[in-house]
């Protein structure tokens, strides 16, 4: 298919937009004149989200290209049963906003915290964890941010029909840009625009696909014809067996809480007011996204049955159905999710060089060997060039960054999932347990992949995070108590 | 120190969240696999298959729904900085 101009216009005003407000965001931080507001405010916005804002947030950097594009892919193959999948993540909004909750917001508050290694320097004072949880974030981030960026530039590539490297060029560079020049107020406020976008997507592509269905009554008869296991929880043949599915419960169910680039949102809030609106509008926004964008995978199947890869079902379904310039907006949904999860973790891993790591431990925290000038100048240029870096590996992409990929969302919670929780809620908690389950639970988590071991049928999440809550328990119990002093700062106790 | 206020509302609100998910669960989970797996004896309901719409559709809904009400009524809009409890005392 060749490329159409009429593809393109929505696209490129949509781009034009974010550009927009990334340089108001610039303008916020501008604004400050001291070292640690400065980073404060590119980092973390100045905890002023508001609810909606918030929500979106949440959402649009856990959404991202497989929600959109692999997910109901899946669908598509396997039936209704992989819609039961994905809605196993609605509660993931109030689940992570509720159970972190204010707690978290406060003690972020309480010690400056502005990233989630802060939160857990402030909370083990040791330098093995913080140093772990850096490299933690940037290496799987990057390999994260890599795999986003292929999977939009394919997905250009086809709905559009322009070559895969002008697609990269145009949403990469978009992205590394005005998150760059923007910093976390422009990351949260196109997350939004971006959230908004995936809801109108998503109608557009399920509205045309039941009616070029003719109902849904027709689409269930087509579907039960061709295959009657397509209706079942099971799915096709029986491709989603219980354990595996209740894995999931723990994948992109409670593992989420590990997940730093959705539990650093929630020390960014402006007040409790925002943090309960979050809750109501993530749950409903993330379940009607899940909901729709699965069911025209699943649905699409009785539409145009004979698409033989299962990513290419989205996108052929949207050249078929709808007309180019709708195409273009539809297509702007899922490049807007790859987006909003790319400018996160873009965000967070200049946060870790130059916060958590430059200010920390080579200016001591000292403000003064830090001017503001200085750290503005360092943060745009480290956001720049690690954007320009994976964005260059996403030309050519090197085989080990990919591979690393498959493993970034369950390493991420095997290594955060512990320290992040314990350390809210149990005072217990200390260093010793705190690395000894941030190392076996990445260490239980690559072997079972590699070697492939399930234990009674799950994936490889649940036996890795018993591992790491194991480690944890048991370190914290041998090693000493953290400081009455620190753990001040900490106590819950009525 | 946090006001002992603080404390016990977290307190609640964390397991009220708990709460909810485990609700959400068990409903998905019952209305999933309780339904039966044999296709040919389904019944369904606008158009979707019953197990289909009560655990995906209404479960969702029904989620949705029941959080808003237990926000409203039972979450308190608490200050998040230490200066303005202390202002308030």
């Amino acid at each position: 298919m060749n490329g159409s101009s009429g593809m393109i216009l929505p696209l490129v005003l949509y781009f034009v937009l974010i550009m927009g407000i990334a340089l108001w965001g610039n303008r916020a931080a501008a604004k400050k004149s001291d070292t640690k507001g400065f980073m404060e405010e590119y980092f973390l916005g100045s905890r002023s989200m508001g609810g909606f804002v918030l929500a979106m947030a949440i959402i649009t950097t856990y959404t991202s290209a497989s929600s959109f594009v692999g997910g109901p892919g899946v669908a598509y193959k396997v039936g209704l049963g992989w819609i039961l999948l994905s809605m196993i993540q609605v509660p993931t909004a109030f689940l992570t906003l509720g159970v972190l909750g204010k707690r978290f917001a406060l003690i972020a508050r309480r010690t400056g915290a502005v990233t989630l290694t802060d939160f857990i320097r402030a909370r083990y004072s040791c330098d093995a964890v913080v140093v772990l949880s850096s490299l933690a974030i940037l290496v799987f981030f990057m390999a994260s941010m890599l795999a986003q960026f292929i999977g939009g530039a394919r997905l250009f590539e086809a709905v559009t029909g322009y070559p895969y490297r002008t697609g990269l060029v145009i949403f990469g560079l978009t992205v590394v840009i005005y998150t760059t020049v923007g910093g976390f107020r422009a990351v949260v406020l196109t997350d939004t625009i971006q959230g908004v976008m995936m809801l109108i997507a998503s109608v557009a592509i399920l509205f045309a696909v039941v009616s070029a269905g003719g109902g849904v009554e027709n689409i269930m008869n087509t579907l039960r014809a061709a295959d009657p296991k397509l209706l079942t929880p099971g799915g096709a043949g029986d491709a989603i067996p219980k354990p595996y599915i209740l894995s999931f419960w723990v994948l992109v169910g409670i593992g989420i809480l590990g997940l730093p680039q959705t539990t650093q949102k929630c020390m960014g809030y402006r007040d409790s007011r925002s943090m309960h609106n979050a809750m109501i509008i993530g749950t409903f926004v993330v379940g009607f996204t899940m909901l729709a964008m699965h069911l025209v995978g699943a649905m699409g199947r009785a539409v145009i049955p004979d698409i033989k890869v299962g990513d290419l079902a989205v996108p052929t379904l949207t050249v078929r159905l709808l007309s180019p310039f709708w195409a273009g907006v539809f297509i702007a949904g899922p490049l807007a999710a790859i987006m909003s999860t790319v400018d996160s973790m873009l965000i967070m891993c200049s946060a870790a060089i130059v916060k958590d790591l430059y200010f920390h431990y080579i200016a001591k925290n000292d403000e003064k060997k830090l001017s503001p000038k200085k750290v503005r100048g360092m943060s745009l240029i480290i956001t720049a060039v690690i954007g320009l870096f994976v964005f260059a590996a996403a030309m050519d992409p090197p085989s080990l960054l990919v591979w690393i990929n498959l493993f970034a969302f369950g390493g991420l919670e095997a290594v955060f999932f512990c320290p992040t929780l314990f350390g809210l809620y149990w005072r217990r908690a200390n260093s010793t347990g705190a690395v000894l389950s941030m190392l076996a639970g990445a260490a239980a988590f690559f072997w079972f992949n590699i070697t492939k071991t399930s234990i009674a049928g799950t994936t490889a999440i649940v036996p890795t995070i018993v591992i790491s809550a194991a480690a944890f328990v048991t370190g914290s119990l041998i090693g000493r108590p953290e400081s009455e002093e620190r753990l001040r700062i900490f106590d819950m106790r009525a | 120190m946090v006001s002992k206020k603080f404390v016990r509302a977290t307190r609640r609100e964390t397991l009220i969240v708990i709460g909810l998910y485990v609700l959400f669960f068990a409903w998905w989970y019952i209305a999933a696999y309780g339904f039966g797996d044999d296709p040919s004896k389904y019944r369904y309901i606008f158009g979707f298959p019953e197990w289909f719409f009560y655990s995906c559709i209404a479960g969702y809904i029904g989620i949705s729904f029941l959080l808003w009400v237990c926000v409203r009524l039972f979450f308190s809009d608490l200050p998040l900085d230490d200066e303005e409890e202390e202002d308030k005392k």
